[in-house]
């Protein structure tokens, strides 16, 4: 068998009968070539989805979590159900002291999220109603804030002093500013009050609920502006990288409904969001895809072999008097069993191969489309060796059983009916 | 060479059995041309293809060379195919996509004959029909007693002991007939033996023996003087 893979004859014999009709040859090859070009630019897509999804989780601690008070649903302690909890600053504190495997307790305080009117922002004749964060500098150690050149983030001093700066969103730069003007030191209107600004953040989608028009305060100016006190809309938490966040998430909550008074198994009484959970749901949705890709892929893969050993079989009709003639002149059946199957894998395998670059092509240009856009989850697509090499072995495998079926109609003809057909 | 000994053969038709061949005995001698002769549905054909062991008898022996042909696998009636017998069509049966050197090439290649051995083998058989100058022709480009010339060479490339002809001139005008004939009873005269299968009186006369077979039988069978085709080409 080996013999004859390596024998120039063998391939002569091939090239011959593939020569003869082109395009019968094309139309196989087609066939196939699409099959592999789908599954590996699927699986590229889904490996690059991957990565994307790796890129914009590297901005935020995966180990994080958010923590916002409701209201009861169950009587505790003297109170009744549907009580409303409000979180106070003196909860981190609280925290940090219960619960060690916290690292970072950001409280925040909001204005235009979940419900509630964004105030009007003002500069010059333009204005807009934007979100407003009131933030520590220490939030930027749970999900990382990209500043522009030139600007910077809340530090303690502006907490300390109350200052009236703010870090704007770029969408909020572009409304309210002229392109070619520089914001930083500039001043906008908060709700009737005059901000200076201090930083341009660049937009980095994180899974959370944030925009590219957000502004950022310090929690003490924001606490005077809008007369929160002491309250805090909700808060940020990271815990340490080798900690369980989802049994953090479950103390944190425990130790809060010690603190209010709230009944041990009221679920509804404090909400929180877990990053690590949603990331690991991200990490099961391109599992999934990959999954997908794969099996879509292989699929359309059998499709194109399947229509290979389809187009052989009306080849081996068509060629049923020439392969009796061949017999007549002394050809065995395993002769022309190999040479059918072989022309079978060497269709399969030429157009596969054609398949993976035409593939690796598109997923190249769909790389360079998509490397500056940040937005987009998207990076990198590559398939892993293994699956290139999987197919093309696929490939070989079904080429080989499909091309049995032809081969075996080629034999199953006696000679002397093949010749007698004209 | 060729030793038949009560050859039946019958067809299974969907109404009544066929008996096409009803006992046929026949020897033919090294060196022999031998015409087999016959209306259509005599038997003639079936009989080539016992011969040429592209079918098989129901009873009966069949010796070629010494070599009793019976119960042959599909592998090995290929290989005695290739070693034994050469074989012309009336419809040349070659194959289209391939040159005339590499048609003629086609039997060695089954012989397992290195290429460059084969090709000179081929380049040898084609000088022998006077093909030498149109080795690289498609049959498509070649005339109908030019094809059948590429089909006697490719039939004398492996050097068979039997060429068997069937109707070799049937699709051939008369002129071109008698120049392929005059080129088969050369091939004949350098000793090798054929078996020619024809309707025409004419091209019979030009074999050594007649075989007359009428519905399955050999109803005649006697030498002849034979007449030379080259005298009736100008």
């Amino acid at each position: 068998m080996f013999k004859i893979l390596f024998d120039r004859d063998t391939w002569q014999e091939i090239f011959g009968s593939i020569q003869k009709n082109r395009l019968r040859t094309i139309v196989t090859v087609v066939g196939v070539l699409w099959g592999i070009f789908i599954f590996i630019t699927l699986s590229g897509a889904a490996k690059g989805l991957d990565n994307g999804f790796d890129r914009q989780f590297q901005n935020v601690a995966i180990n994080s979590m958010f923590l916002w008070a409701q209201t009861t649903s169950i009587p505790y302690n003297g109170f009744k159900t549907g009580r409303s909890l409000q979180l106070k600053l003196e909860d981190a504190q609280f925290l940090n002291n219960r619960i060690a495997e916290l690292q970072y307790i950001a409280p925040r305080n909001a204005i235009g999220v979940f419900g509630s009117s964004a105030p009007s922002v003002v500069r010059n004749n333009k204005g807009g109603n934007y979100s407003i964060y009131g933030d520590y500098p220490i939030f930027t150690k749970i999900a990382t804030k990209y500043i522009y050149d030139g600007g910077r983030f809340i530090n303690q001093a502006d907490i300390d002093q109350v200052r009236k700066v703010c870090v704007i969103g770029e969408r909020t730069q572009s409304e309210l500013f002229e392109e070619d003007e520089n914001p930083i030191g500039d001043y906008i209107r908060i709700s009737g009050v005059y901000f200076q600004v201090i930083g341009v953040h660049k937009f980095v989608p994180g899974g959370g609920f944030e925009s590219d028009s957000d502004i950022f305060i310090p929690f003490t100016t924001f606490r005077n502006l809008y007369n929160t006190g002491d309250n805090v809309s909700w808060f940020a938490l990271a815990a340490y990288d080798d900690a369980d966040i989802l049994s953090v998430e479950e103390d944190v909550k425990n130790a809060m409904r010690v603190k209010y008074n709230v009944h041990p198994k009221d679920e509804r009484a404090f909400g929180s969001f877990n990053l690590g959970e949603i990331f690991n749901r991200v990490i099961g949705f391109s599992k999934g895809m990959n999954l997908l890709s794969l099996v879509v892929g292989i699929a359309t893969i059998l499709a194109g072999i399947i229509g290979i050993g389809n187009i052989l079989l009306i080849s081996v009709r068509e060629r049923t008097k020439e392969l009796g003639i061949r017999r007549a002149l002394g050809a065995t059946p395993n002769e022309v069993r190999s040479q059918i199957i072989l022309e079978s894998i060497f269709l399969s395998v030429s157009s596969g191969i054609m398949g993976i670059v035409l593939g690796s092509f598109v997923l190249a240009i769909i790389n360079a489309l998509t490397a500056n856009n940040s937005t987009f989850p998207y990076t990198n697509p590559t398939v892993p060796l293994t699956y290139v090499a999987g197919a093309l072995l696929l490939m070989v495998t079904l080429g080989t059983l499909i091309g049995l079926i032809p081969a075996q109609r080629a034999v199953s003809v006696k000679p002397i009916d093949a010749l007698r057909e004209e | 060479m060729i030793q038949l000994n009560n050859i039946h053969k019958s067809y299974n038709l969907k109404t009544n059995p066929l008996h096409v061949l009803k006992g046929i005995n026949l020897s033919i001698e090294e060196g022999e041309m031998v015409a087999i002769m016959g209306a259509s549905g005599s038997g003639k054909s079936t009989l080539l293809n016992i011969l040429g062991m592209l079918d098989e008898a129901d009873s009966g022996t069949y010796t070629l060379d010494d070599t009793p042909i019976v119960q042959l696998s599909e592998t090995k009636a290929a290989q005695y195919r290739n070693k034994f017998l050469g074989f012309v069509f009336q419809s040349f049966n070659l194959i289209s996509y391939k040159t005339a050197l590499e048609n003629v090439s086609l039997p060695l290649y089954y012989q397992k004959i290195p290429r460059k051995e084969r090709l000179i083998k081929a380049k040898e058989n084609l000088d022998k029909v006077g093909l030498g100058e149109r080795i690289d022709h498609v049959p498509s480009e070649l005339s109908g007693g030019e094809k059948q010339r590429v089909a006697i060479a490719r039939a004398l490339a492996s050097e068979p002991k039997v060429l068997l002809a069937d109707e070799p001139t049937g699709a051939l005008d008369t002129k071109t007939s008698y120049d392929l004939m005059a080129l088969i009873q050369e091939i004949n005269e350098q000793g090798k033996t054929m078996v020619v299968i024809t309707h025409e009186h004419d091209i019979a006369n030009m074999c050594k023996r007649i075989v007359h077979l009428r519905d399955g039988v050999i109803v005649e069978d006697k030498k002849i003087k034979q007449v030379k085709a080259k005298d009736h080409v100008e």
